[in-house]
């Protein structure tokens, strides 16, 4: 038999000189294959003396074992080494844009809607809806506001002709407040009823504030209890909820509404500067709301017994809240369809208002 | 409604600041918009003396100045033309906010010499248009004094008065206000009896006492309209925005802002016999002061002499019976019109004025005579003359106007406590009558007040001056666990817009309102919603659809240079005129492509497929049956007639969607493809609310599904989705999905042929299928869709 040092010595340098996988397989099978090296000397064992039989195939298992070892050591070495070519090809400038993707956009009235009846909501409304054309008794005279009525020509409104009746008295009216809703509710149930009505209402009028169509969100609470002190906690809990305030400065001045006595008008602290509108804080008034305790006359109209049911009613425009809470300065721009307004004023379509949750900025980043 | 500071002291008896008076006013209900007061912005301005007047050493035109201010002398550079020694001015010592330049003054130095303030001009002040020269003050004039004490001006408050508050339409009305709001002190009336010797030659008869209870006339004869109106009347009429034209005119003006009296004044030599009061005839003309012609109708109240009808009662003077300056005999008329009758005329003829104005809100019936005395006093006073006797229809004692409020009822409905003598005390206050009937008050209305019906209004004055500031704030009570807030059709039209926003689109809202010429391509209903009085030509109908609004809106960002536009609406449309006619619909367009070009991908056009998972993303986030709706291809013709579906559940259709039509495009002036959807969210059931929350079993098969590919020839005209059914219903137990994964029509096919691939996905549940189970799947559906569709496996 070959001295088995040089005989290691070769095969270990067999091992090293392959570079890669296939390399190292010839190797292989030159020493542990079927006619490989290792594999002829163990088969000429047989040909031995038991003596030496016995100590030369203990040499050469050792040796075996280490040769599968060095084999085993260089497969991983070259496999490492394959892998990081492989990676090293497959750069990629990760710097390089992603896919496009459209991100949409909900619109501030849509998201307005849901904070205020987020917040009504926990106070126990409900929200109502109504017909967007109105007949002049749901419109007007219900609402204490008969034909001849000043007020009745304050509100500059859209009529659209009765197919039914040439009298311009029976003419149907865009309406021109949500206060509308008010009547239906009532002329369907009996109080105690607690509502929110958002929706579109129509005047015409046309400049940076007011536009011929805009959203009003009216409320009206009647039962047997209600007083103007829960008319001013109501309104205050609203106010400081939406704005996400924990004080709000408010004042109410007395005023009049055809549907409500008394009647108020609510403004809320603020800092006017030329460059922005601050909510809650400075030494000016702003406008927000006008309110009052449900006129007897509506109630009676509305078939509920003014002796007995007494409550309130406010009513509040949504788009104005909108820009008010999010500084969007002209109104008319909501209703231009710019779709650079819309991406850059609308709100990502994860943003959900809740009360759990928060009202605003809960949907992350808008893309 | 403005007036000025001396004028509500003609009434009012205070020493309140200007301050004190607005903010009382907005809390009592008279809100004020705005107080001009010129002297709030005169601080640190004094009056002072030209004590020496050199030329300046390096000027021609420059005067060196020593100037006394009370307190020192100072040296002064000063430029204007008419400054002298001795002159008396206005002062602006160093350190002063000068109006006009909003600057504070510094040290100046002008041409060598330091100047240590400014003698200034009535510009500079902020007080007027002079800059010719410097204010010149009375020679009398102490110095030292505050500049706005001097200069004596009258603040201007602007005050809106709401439609109850008729009264406070005049001076003395707000002056009682403030007096009952403890603001001062109401001063008495001191109107004397004008009457002489004579009679009216001019007599009144009232035909209509309905339309006018009192008529109140007087001549007054040899007055001179050639005077002067006085200052203090001109500056107060100036200062609320009227013109002087005459002293006649300037009086009713002034009295009619004074007390919320309008008057009228005809000149009495040009009327022909007396002043009869009546209904105008069906057409008969009247000529407005305006020049304006009028075919009047049986329900306008005239003023009328033989001549016909001179004045349109309460509302406006006729052309040719007016007052000139020539006018030497004149008969004054203080009369009561009908709130109704003066509504419905001035509306009718759409004629606005102050005096309709008044009259539709509410005069005080008992004012037409003192009215009349009132101004017959400033007529003989300003143009001489002498009055006759007044001439009077009617009776002014009205009918007494009688409400009660019970004390408990502060607490019960106002939220706050008033004692039974704090009531009492604030009606007395506001002119009310009051008895105390024990549990309850007994208030008689002032003539003055027309808005007192009830308790609700005493209540509201009450709370109008103790405050509603005093009232406290009480939370609602509320339930813990409030019912829910939206009902399920609010909540899912909330979900579809947050469904439609996920999918890149932008929600926008457009106008009810839509153009009808534009509109008239998409009426689905006989009836038309045409708006009587647009606000403009392009807002006259009730849109029938959202598209018409959509389209604009793609042709204006279009035209802004944003080609790609995906943007959506929820909204109703309307469909005939009276309530409730209407349906809430989801719609959306997009057009242009659906990415900018990118290095990653290929971009594309949008086209019709897009419209229509549009509209199926809606119909599922409104829990609608997007997967088992009927498809059809009857779309309105406002769509393509090729490109374009319905999808329908019975006879309802829940949507539309499609290209929209060429022609269409054209009309809009949009010159890309435009695809579009309408969904009618109110034809899709709402969930049963009923049923279980609950969700069926989930079954799992423990063997792997297999998908095989099957390849069909059939005609172009036979719908994919008949494909698709065939095939799905082909094995209803074994086939789970079937997709279409090719389609194809061209070479190599026979002329009207298309081939579409599909690819079928075949759940095993009871064991492993074998080559045999599969092949009879396969069979299964080469049979159903060669029956039903005609088709032939592709060789």
């Amino acid at each position: 038999m070959e001295d088995l040092q040089s005989i290691k010595a070769e095969l270990s340098g067999l091992i090293s000189k392959a570079q890669d996988g296939k390399a190292l397989e010839e190797a292989r099978v030159a020493i542990l294959g079927k006619k490989g090296r290792i594999t002829d000397m163990m088969k000429a064992l047989g040909a031995l003396p038991v003596e030496q039989k016995k100590e030369m195939g203990k040499s050469l298992n050792i040796l075996k074992t280490e040769i599968e070892a060095e084999l085993e050591a260089k497969k991983a070495e070259i496999e490492t080494k394959e892998l990081n070519a492989r990676l090293a090809s497959e750069m990629i400038d990760v710097t390089l844009p992603i896919r496009q993707e459209k991100q949409g956009r909900i619109h501030p009235v849509s998201k307005i809607y849901e904070e205020v009846t987020a917040i009504f909501g926990q106070m126990g409304f409900e929200v109502a809806d109504g017909p967007d054309i109105e007949d002049q008794f749901h419109n007007f005279n219900a609402l204490n506001t008969p034909a001849n009525h000043p007020a009745r020509q304050m509100q500059d409104t859209f009529y659209v002709t009765n197919p039914e009746s040439d009298n311009f008295d029976d003419s149907y009216v865009v309406r021109t407040q949500t206060s509308a809703v008010q009547v239906r509710t009532m002329e369907k149930k009996q109080p105690p009823i607690r509502i929110i009505a958002p929706g579109r209402t129509y005047r015409s009028d046309y400049d940076a504030t007011h536009t011929p169509m805009f959203h009003q969100v009216e409320g009206l609470v009647i039962d047997k209890h209600t007083t103007m002190a829960h008319l001013k906690g109501c309104l205050y809990d609203f106010i400081k909820a939406f704005f996400e305030l924990d004080e709000i400065p408010v004042r109410y001045r007395p005023s009049y509404f055809p549907f409500t006595e008394p009647s108020a008008e609510m403004d809320i602290g603020c800092l006017k500067s030329k460059t922005e509108l601050k909510i809650g804080a400075g030494n000016d008034w702003l406008e927000i709301l006008g309110c009052g305790m449900v006129h007897p006359n509506v109630l009676k109209a509305c078939g509920v017994d003014p002796d007995e049911y007494q409550g309130f009613a406010f009513g509040l425009g949504l788009d104005r809240l909108a820009m008010l809470k999010y500084g969007i300065p002209d109104l008319r721009d909501f209703f231009a369809s710019d779709v650079r307004w819309m991406k850059h004023y609308g709100f990502v379509p994860l943003d959900e208002a809740s009360m759990t949750g928060g009202l605003s900025n809960n949907g992350g980043a808008a893309r | 409604m403005k007036f000025t500071l001396s004028w509500l002291k003609e009434h009012l008896d205070t020493n309140a600041t200007v301050d004190e008076i607005a903010e009382t006013l907005t809390r009592i209900g008279l809100e004020v918009e705005e107080v001009s007061n010129p002297a709030a912005s005169l601080k640190g301005f004094v009056t002072a003396r030209v004590e020496e007047c050199g030329m300046h050493p390096d000027s021609d035109h420059l005067h060196l100045l020593s100037v006394n201010d009370g307190k020192q002398t100072l040296q002064v550079v000063c430029g204007a033309p008419n400054v002298k020694k001795g002159l008396i001015g206005v002062f602006a010592p160093v350190g002063t906010l000068i109006p006009c330049y909003n600057e504070t003054l510094k040290v100046g130095k002008i041409r060598g010499i330091e100047s240590f303030g400014m003698l200034c001009s009535e510009k500079e002040l902020g007080i007027g248009e002079d800059h010719s020269g410097i204010i010149e003050l009375p020679a009398d004039t102490q110095i030292g004094l505050n500049a706005a004490d001097v200069l004596n001006f009258d603040p201007v408050f602007d005050i809106s008065i709401t439609p109850n508050r008729a009264e406070c339409l005049g001076v003395r009305g707000i002056a009682r206000d403030l007096a009952a709001a403890g603001i001062g002190s109401l001063k008495a009336l001191n109107i004397p009896n004008n009457n002489s010797n004579f009679k009216s030659p001019i007599k009144v008869k009232v035909e209509d006492f309905k339309a006018c209870p009192t008529y109140v006339g007087r001549y007054i004869r040899n007055v001179n309209n050639k005077a002067e109106t006085p200052k203090w009347m001109k500056d107060r009429l100036a200062a609320v925005g009227l013109r002087s034209i005459s002293p006649l005119v300037d009086i009713t003006n002034y009295v009619n802002i004074d007390m919320a009296r309008p008057l009228h004044v005809f000149d009495a030599d040009k009327l022909v016999g007396d002043i009869c009061i009546r209904m105008a005839q069906d057409g008969e003309k009247f000529v407005s002061l305006e020049d304006k012609e009028y075919s009047l109708d049986t329900q306008s109240l005239g003023i009328c002499d033989n001549d016909g009808i001179q004045c349109l009662g309460g509302i406006m003077g006729g052309a040719s019976k007016g007052c000139s300056a020539d006018t030497t005999n004149v008969f004054l008329e203080s009369a009561l019109f009908a709130p109704e009758c003066i509504a419905r005329t001035g509306r009718k003829f759409q004629i606005d004025s102050d005096s309709r104005y008044r009259y539709e809100r509410w005069v005080d019936p008992k004012s037409n005579i003192t009215g009349s005395e009132y101004a017959t006093k400033l007529i003989l006073e300003i143009c001489g003359g002498e009055a006759s006797e007044l001439e009077i229809a009617g009776d002014e004692n009205c009918q007494e106007r009688v409400a009660y409020i019970r004390p408990s009822r502060m607490k019960d409905f106002a939220g706050i406590e008033v004692s039974k003598e704090k009531i009492v005390e604030i009606l007395n206050n506001l002119g009310f009558k009051t008895s105390d009937e024990g549990d309850k008050i007994k208030a008689v209305s002032p003539s003055w007040r027309g808005d007192i019906e009830g308790e609700h209004d005493l209540v509201e004055e009450i709370v109008r001056m103790i405050g509603l500031d005093n009232i406290p704030a009480v939370s609602l009570p509320c339930d813990m666990f409030p019912k829910q807030t939206l009902t399920p059709s609010q909540r899912r039209t909330v979900t579809v817009k947050h469904e439609l926003a996920d999918r890149g689109m932008l929600e926008t809202v457009t106008w009810s309102f839509t153009d009808s010429k534009m509109a008239k391509d998409f009426r689905r209903s006989q009836d038309v919603v045409l708006v009587c009085n647009p606000i403009a030509a392009d807002m006259d109908e009730m849109r029938p659809s959202l598209l018409p609004n959509l389209l604009s809106a793609v042709r204006n960002n279009v035209a802004r240079g944003y080609a790609d536009v995906a943007i959506f609406e929820v909204g109703p449309e309307f469909y005939g005129r009276k309530p409730a006619e209407q349906t809430l619909v989801a719609a959306g367009v997009r057009s242009g492509m659906t990415a900018k070009k990118h290095w990653l991908e290929e971009v594309r056009p949008y086209d019709v497929f897009d419209a229509k998972a549009d509209a199926l993303a809606a119909i599922a986030a409104a829990n609608g049956p997007f997967d088992s709706a009927q498809i059809s291809t009857d779309a309105p013709a406002y769509y393509h007639p090729g490109r374009s579906g319905a999808f329908r559940l019975g006879k309802n259709v829940i949507a539309y969607f499609g290209e929209i039509h060429p022609l269409i495009l054209k009309k809009f002036g949009i010159k890309q493809r435009v695809v579009a959807f309408e969904v009618y969210l109110d034809n899709i059931p709402l969930p049963r609310t009923t049923a279980g929350k609950g969700k069926k079993k989930l079954e799992l098969s423990q063997f792997q599904p297999v998908d095989k590919d099957l390849a069909f020839v059939l005609d172009k005209s036979v719908p994919a989705a008949e494909v698709l059914a065939a095939a799905k219903t082909a094995d209803r137990e074994n086939i789970t999905d079937v997709r279409i994964f090719d389609l194809y029509e061209g070479e190599n096919l026979p002329e009207g042929k298309k081939s579409l691939a599909l690819s079928i996905t075949f759940q095993p549940k009871e064991a492993t299928y074998s080559d045999q189970d599969i092949e009879t799947l396969m069979q299964k559906v080469i049979v159903a869709v060669g029956k039903k569709c005609n088709a032939v496996l592709r060789s």
